[in-house]
């Protein structure tokens, strides 16, 4: 095993050399009692089908069209849930048919490269979280509550539709063409699909949006912790409890993980109930409470050590922390929400959508909402890794529907559960909170003037409403607290306190969500600084061939010091920005994340055109042309657009002016210095959008040729691995259908000896 | 009686996905694959039966092998 993948032209034609019976039993469904199972409609199903869809059709009237005063939050988990059911159930199950064209009777990659370490069968519905854990993140959980400013229905039309007929897709046919090659990462795909140009394009393009994606996922936690003694210690805590976890699992109790993950849970809490005391001591207030630009280089810092240390100090560790606390607490946030059932106040769009003048992030909904938003609905990302760990575990091909796309829908329920908190908390607040310091002047009055002013109707902010907000939840002040992780922090106390513990609970709470999204994103960011780091050190070796190796100490250290560098200078842009850094650099971040996805798009359609499937090509090519469009006309509108507060170089030219006509401060800035800033973070920005599209755009341009390519020459060729006899079964989704219950019972039954037949070694 | 053994399942079966979630299951998976494919193996073939890992030393080696390998974490 392990042999290089071939290239075999072969067409796609059933492999006739595959038995279903290989030995005793059945390793896949007889298709037509499969099919038979999908078509036969019994009463009860169609009873259950039509719930669904009659309470899925009042949720949609309920949001969109009925628009009383407020409106229940319920609706918002009903239209999303039955959206997904149906989506499920009946838009994954045709792509199925037609394009992924599952085959049981081939072995995955799990069973026919089997070491029991790397490659090794996992359960589905383990995978299914696993997978899920390593695809959610804080992402879901703070696009959605800047996109809030529009209003809510564009945000939640576009997340559950989005996911439906583009992300979902982007995920399930990722995971499953990689796993028909043995595991292959997206950039090794695009480079057999797309050829040297297009393959080096998207590499490329992925390191780049790597760097950007960490900077700004850092830029979040700086915001979110800094002037916050509180969230200072108990975030710094979670170090040391890592440390001990790793060490302890190390020295002490190898492969204990559940055990250590409980006590380090346990300590997470008394990190976040100590903090609430240093919170009030003068020592914390001395020596914790910092600013932004010492957490970012704190952060900078951290994220060099941390990608250097050996990953079971650091890294392991706290993803099982992460992993553990993520489960539980969107577990416990979609509980909260049904149970309160929060009245949101809030109107279905608003005027922000057309005029683009929102405080939060700049722009009209048009193409900016579909960037703001991109995680929950279609993030590229995914695609990562869905080509990563995830294709090297699956027990049988048909399981990829359950946990690619599936997989992707849980995400996006997510996002739609951040989107409810942030809605629920006041409207005031909800600006004064994500407005940038430079609107509010960072001050009570400042921003009690500014949210008053911009004419909302029925908002009416008070000072004290702001103060009592900032003690309940256990913070100086939350005016400005940009970056949507406090917002969603204050929201999910807002709805949790109604369950347990009331307003005395609600800083608990809110630091729970603030050491929540930031156990997320400091593994996002030490895991990417490493990833980042061996493919700039595998594209360096192609110059230097030292750099090759891996474990070549000097080389490590000197990529990894350069990618942290990369995100680390564009974080600190974000921090001392006088604009404000999230409103400015977000959308950076939603267009890197939907570059990558037309990237993913694009090698999947290439795919699906070689093996002939053109009826069908459609299904990738709508999500491909819409993430197109919209990333490229942002970025067109980031480049070119004459609106200085949209366009980076409208902005550029703007404090330029002002600079050469001897100004001394200009719109937000105060000084020269500022100015200055100004115009080196707008250059810096500006240029970094036109080197994302010009990859893009190459990336999609090659995939179109190969497209056309292959429909000239009518091909039906596959970069496929060989099929391999299977000789195991299990079933394909959660709950297993009639037919797969029999046959699992066999299988069951089947004495031990006669059941594994490994073919790796 | 059965209500008890109902309790106890479902609290088997949380530990059990918990267990799976976290990768704690691990080397049983090793050692079961290990003890499989040995008959495999030393039925002939140009294949040198690769001693079996203590289970301290398969943490270790999976760790190490997390540093050469890394895996990203989505935003």
């Amino acid at each position: 095993m392990g042999a290089p993948s071939t290239m075999s032209e072969g067409t796609t034609q059933e492999p006739t050399a595959l038995k279903r019976i290989p030995h005793d039993l059945a390793v896949a469904l007889d298709p037509e009692a499969h099919d038979a199972h999908d078509r036969q409609w019994t009463p009860l199903k169609i009873i259950i089908w039509s719930a669904i869809s009659l309470l899925g059709g009042l949720s949609w009237v309920m949001l969109a069209v009925v628009r009383g005063e407020t409106v229940n939050a319920i609706w918002f988990v009903f239209a999303a849930i039955c959206t997904y059911l149906i989506g499920y159930r009946f838009y994954s199950k045709f792509i199925e048919k037609h394009i992924v064209r599952p085959d049981d009777r081939r072995a995955t990659p799990a069973e026919y490269k089997a070491d029991g370490k790397d490659f090794a069968a996992t359960d589905r519905r383990v995978l299914f979280g696993h997978h899920f854990a390593a695809i959610a993140g804080a992402g879901p959980l703070v696009g959605p509550v800047l996109a809030a400013q529009m209003g809510y229905l564009p945000g939640t039309i576009w997340i559950i539709v989005g996911v439906v007929l583009a992300g979902a897709v982007q995920d399930y046919l990722i995971l499953h063409f990689s796993m028909r090659r043995g595991g292959r990462s997206l950039g090794q795909m695009a480079r057999d699909e797309l050829g040297v140009i297009g393959g080096t394009a998207a590499l490329i393009a992925t390191l780049v949006i790597m760097v950007i994606i960490v900077a700004i996922l850092a830029l979040v936690v700086t915001n979110a912790l800094a002037e916050s003694p509180w969230g200072v210690f108990s975030v710094g805590m979670t170090i040391p409890i890592a440390l001990f976890m790793g060490c302890y699992l190390r020295f002490f109790r190898p492969g204990k993980i559940t055990e250590i993950s409980i006590i380090g849970f346990v300590l997470l809490i008394a990190a976040i109930v100590g903090g609430g005391m240093v919170n009030g001591t003068e020592w914390g207030q001395t020596y914790l409470l910092l600013d932004k630009v010492t957490i970012a280089w704190g952060i900078i810092i951290y994220g060099f050590i941390a990608a250097i240390l050996p990953v079971w100090l650091l890294l392991a560790p706290r993803d099982y922390l992460s992993t553990f606390m993520k489960i539980g607490t969107i577990g416990m946030l979609a509980v909260a929400i049904v149970i309160i059932r929060p009245e949101i106040n809030v109107p279905a769009v608003s005027g922000f959508a057309t005029t683009g003048t929102g405080p939060v992030v700049a722009g009209t909904l048009f193409p900016f909402l579909f960037v703001t938003i991109a995680c929950g609905a279609l993030s590229g990302f995914h695609a990562l890794i869905a080509s990563g760990t995830t294709p090297k575990l699956i027990q049988k091909e048909r399981q990829t529907r359950f946990i690619g796309y599936g997989g992707m829908l849980m995400e996006s329920l997510v996002a739609i559960m951040a989107l409810v908190a942030a809605l629920s908390i006041d409207r005031g607040i909800y600006f004064a909170m994500n407005a940038s310091p430079a609107l509010t002047g960072g001050t009570v009055q400042g921003a009690v003037a500014f949210v008053n002013g911009l004419g909302l109707t029925g908002v009416n902010l008070t000072p004290s409403m702001l103060t009592d907000m900032a003690t309940n939840v256990g913070e100086e002040s939350i005016v400005s607290r940009t970056g949507g992780a406090p917002t969603l922090a204050v929201g999910l106390s807002h709805i949790m306190q109604q369950l347990v513990g009331g307003t005395s609970m609600m800083s608990f709470w809110y630091h729970f969500a603030i050491m929540f999204e930031a156990l997320f994103i400091l593994t996002a960011v030490d895991a990417g600084t490493r990833v980042a780091r061996f493919m700039l050190q595998d594209s360096l070796g192609n110059f230097f061939p030292k750099f090759k190796n891996t474990s070549w100490r000097p080389g490590a250290w000197a990529a990894t010091a350069i990618m942290v560098a990369a995100w680390g200078a564009v974080l600190l842009m974000g921090v001392t920005d006088p604009l404000g850094g999230i409103n400015t650099l977000f959308p950076l971040f939603g267009i890197a994340n939907q570059l990558l996805a037309a990237i993913a798009l694009a090698v999947c359609m290439a795919i699906v055109a070689k093996r002939g499937l053109f009826k069908y090509l459609w299904v990738v090519a709508l999500p491909l042309g819409f993430a197109s469009v919209v990333t490229i006309s942002a970025s067109f509108l980031k480049i070119f657009s004459t609106t200085p507060g949209i366009g980076y170089f409208a902005q550029n030219r703007a404090f330029s002016e002002a600079l050469a006509a001897g100004e001394t401060s200009f719109g937000t800035a105060p000084s020269v210095l500022a100015m200055e800033a100004v115009v080196r973070n707008t250059m810096v920005q500006g240029v970094l959008s036109i080197v994302f599209v010009v990859l893009a755009i190459i990336v999609i341009l090659t995939a179109i040729q190969a497209t056309w390519n292959a429909y000239r020459k009518n091909s039906s060729a596959t970069s496929e691995d060989d099929a391999v006899q299977s000789q195991t079964y299990a079933p394909a989704g959660f709950i297993m259908t009639p037919p797969e219950k029999v046959l699992q019972a066999q299988w069951d039954a089947l004495p031990a000896e006669k059941k594994i037949k490994v073919t790796g070694h | 009686m059965t209500l008890w053994a109902g309790v106890r399942a479902g609290a088997r079966g949380v530990i059990w996905y918990l267990k799976g979630l976290l990768g704690e299951d691990a080397y049983e998976k090793y050692v079961a694959h290990h003890a499989a494919s040995c008959e495999t193996d030393t039925a002939g073939l140009d294949r040198a039966p690769h001693p079996l890992l203590t289970e301290r030393e398969f943490w270790r080696d999976q760790t190490d092998r997390q540093d050469k390998n890394p895996q990203g974490r989505c935003c």
